[in-house]
């Protein structure tokens, strides 16, 4: 009964994982481009919704699109502003922009709201269902239950709607692409907004569970690219399997070894998978 | 090619030997080197601590009579060097313990300090007092726990805080009279954060339960970046202990408590060890599901009027709010420090480190509720002490030792049902 109270917060979990995950791999299947401030943009998502609760009061819905929202706006800012330019310039220069960007934006944050703990304010996402003797604390459950719609959701944005096809067309082939009248520059801008507004939903269903810090996003970046590269760079479904994989070795990893082997476990595995199959759970080879 | 490589090593050669023949304190101040997470997980805790640093100096270099007999508050500075100033260096290794020892160095060779103090982590203390005894250069720890910091025979380290085994005891002592009282308190859980600061404590604590015939039903060391601790609690939920010790930083300690509540979980007893429990984000996170829990604390505010209560009052003012018990052993050590400094009377290293050696502080002449600040051969403070808390409302009440409680103790804790 205890493990499988265990296996179900490791999947709450991971279907979290899977979400900020999503859009690490999205912006990496469309353009290639690592970024480095994936786990910041998590972040920035749980202090959109610390603020429009303490502002404007409102409920998980609420705040949740709120910060999609203002996330959104971010990314293709970001996009627009910096990602744009050094496209052109050598690899480094963009793993470095990103990098950069993730330090930017984590000590400005830590600048504003100092580097405090805060948590969200006791919202009507509280207490805890029992199904069936398995404890299920609402705020995971929720979260858990809107990431995994979310991440199917993109998933299908990508392979059954006219935009996804633009998407994949320009990441397959930019300039046969601008031939058929997409425009690339749009395209890849709408990509950055929806792997951060992805991002920024995910941080702002995290805010109602966990306490956080500016520092937070390093904790999640890392997480990010472990899901990205064990489900296979660009494959969202891979990004939720990998995501839900892992959430479940660490709970019952923890549970069974004690958590200072959790991520031992995570990673030898991880190891292994990728010496096995190195383009990934989904990966094209 | 070849003159102007001579030209300047000759110019090199010159400037160290002037700044080797410069007096290390030619502006009448006093130079100390303060190493502390100032960002990182454990950033609240440093930036709380260097608030009450730089309180403290100002209480040193300025003058403040409504202190009255307080060591170093009436006039300004340091009297026996003429009243020279504290200059406070603040670094910030973040929580990193192999940068905590490089900014030491960099303190020691190119700032020049005269002293050094840190490090919060004991794992950053433990590296970074590595350095000062290297330099032969006085290093004050001002609050980690752990006790190999001053077991390795260093010289030049001195500690003003409670270590590891001293609150161990008082845990011991406290459960004894818990027994007496009729209270069950059969078996222990510790959990502990997995670097030198937890893995220390719970040693301690786990010997001395052994020596005082409490048994130890479980033990769980955790990584205190964790962002899920639920299957931690389920291996306390199946053990059923009568009380848990937590020996953890900030975020983990509020997750545990958040996840104890949502599992469905309430042991008799919480204690935690300080740290993550004493943070200023710690109480408003968690008070609606932690009432009783307990902490340990050697600091008081005290009735107005009182110098602990004018203490907190300045704190206040600079930061918005009361000065926790973290950031209040810091300070003690830091006054401890500047005790010495001034009766060194010179920023002379040997000087400094035997008035080190010699110090002898009163109850009366602290403001923490040690028995004194007097150090033994390892640099040790053998008078330092505390007392239990319990969050009672918002707030923290002292209620153990009986003859200092400020309120009544409540066990079991009532954690969320009240």
């Amino acid at each position: 009964m205890l493990l499988l109270q265990v296996i179900v917060g490791g999947l709450l979990l991971g279907a979290i994982y899977a979400l900020f995950s999503s859009g690490l791999t999205l912006i990496w299947g469309m353009m290639n481009f690592i970024n480095f401030a994936h786990g910041e943009f998590v972040m920035l998502g749980m202090y959109v919704a610390l603020l429009v609760v303490l502002w404007f009061g409102g409920g998980p819905a609420v705040f949740s699109f709120a910060s999609a929202f203002a996330l959104f706006v971010l990314g293709v800012v970001i996009y627009g502003s910096l990602i744009r330019y050094v496209l052109r310039g050598p690899m480094l220069s963009q793993i470095l922009s990103t990098f950069g960007l993730a330090l930017l934006l984590r000590y400005t944050v830590f600048f504003i709201f100092s580097a405090n703990f805060v948590s969200l304010p006791q919202t009507s996402l509280s207490g805890t269902v029992n199904v069936g003797g398995i404890l299920m604390p609402v705020p995971q459950l929720v979260a858990g239950v809107v990431a995994i719609i979310l991440t199917v959701g993109l998933h299908l944005l990508l392979t059954r709607t006219t935009v996804g096809s633009k998407l994949l067309a320009v990441s397959e082939d930019r300039n046969a692409a601008m031939l058929m009248g997409i425009r690339p520059d749009r395209m890849q801008a709408l990509a950055w907004g929806l792997s951060a507004g992805a991002a920024g939903i995910a941080g702002a269903l995290m805010a109602t569970a966990y306490p956080w810090s500016p520092s937070v996003g390093e904790t999640f970046g890392l997480t990010a690219f472990v899901v990205v590269a064990l489900g296979g760079f660009g494959s969202v479904p891979g990004a939720l399997y990998a995501g839900l994989i892992i959430g479940l070795i660490q709970a019952v990893s923890a549970f069974w070894f004690g958590p200072i082997y959790k991520d031992i476990v995570v990673y030898a595995l991880f190891v292994v998978l990728l010496w096995l199959r190195p383009q990934g759970l989904m990966g094209k080879a | 090619m070849k003159r102007p490589r001579l030209l300047s090593a000759a110019a090199v050669a010159a400037a160290a030997l002037f700044s080797a023949a410069l007096p290390a304190n030619a502006a009448g101040t006093v130079k100390i080197g303060i190493i502390w997470p100032l960002t990182g997980n454990a950033a609240a805790a440093g930036q709380a601590s260097k608030a009450a640093a730089e309180v403290a100096a100002d209480i040193v270099n300025n003058a403040h009579p409504e202190f009255g007999d307080f060591p170093l508050a009436k006039g300004a500075g340091l009297p026996n060097m003429g009243g020279a100033k504290l200059e406070l260096i603040f670094v910030d290794h973040q929580g990193n313990p192999s940068l905590a020892q490089q900014l030491a160095t960099r303190l020691v060779t190119q700032d020049k300090v005269d002293v050094l103090m840190g490090a919060y982590q004991s794992s950053c203390s433990f590296t970074a007092t590595a350095v000062a005894e290297r330099y032969g250069i006085p290093f004050m720890v001002g609050e980690s726990a752990a006790l190999n910091i001053t077991s390795r025979g260093f010289k030049w380290v001195f500690r003003g805080t409670p270590i590891a085994s001293d609150y161990a005891r008082t845990y011991m002592r406290f459960f004894a009279d818990m027994k007496k009282a009729g209270k069950k308190v059969d078996s222990i859980a510790v959990v502990n954060e997995n670097t030198d600061y937890g893995t220390s404590v719970a040693d301690a604590i786990v010997d001395e339960a052994k020596k005082a015939n409490f048994p130890v039903a479980i033990r769980i060391p955790y990584i205190a970046s964790s962002t899920d601790v639920s299957a931690q609690v389920l291996q306390l939920k199946e053990k059923q202990p009568d009380v848990v010790i937590f020996i953890s930083y900030t975020a983990d300690a509020i997750l545990y408590l958040k996840t104890m509540k949502n599992l469905d979980y309430k042991p008799p007893m919480v204690i935690g060890d300080d740290t993550g429990f004493s943070d200023p984000s710690f109480i408003p996170a968690v008070y609606d599901v932690a009432q009783g829990a307990m902490n340990r604390s050697a600091w008081a505010i005290g009735k107005p009027g009182s110098v602990t209560y004018k203490i907190n009052e300045m704190f206040k003012a600079k930061t918005g709010r009361d000065l926790d018990d973290t950031s209040a052993r810091n300070m003690q050590s830091f006054f401890a420090l500047a005790d010495a400094l001034n009766r060194a009377g010179s920023t002379d290293p040997e000087k400094i480190r035997v008035a080190l050696t010699e110090t002898d502080l009163k109850p009366d002449q602290l403001m923490m509720g040690y028995q004194g600040v007097k150090f033994d051969k390892t640099g040790q403070n053998i008078l330092a002490g505390t007392y239990l808390i319990q969050m009672q409302g918002k707030k923290y009440e002292l209620v153990w030792p009986d003859k200092q409680a400020e309120a009544k103790l409540e066990w079991p804790m009532s954690g969320w049902k009240k």
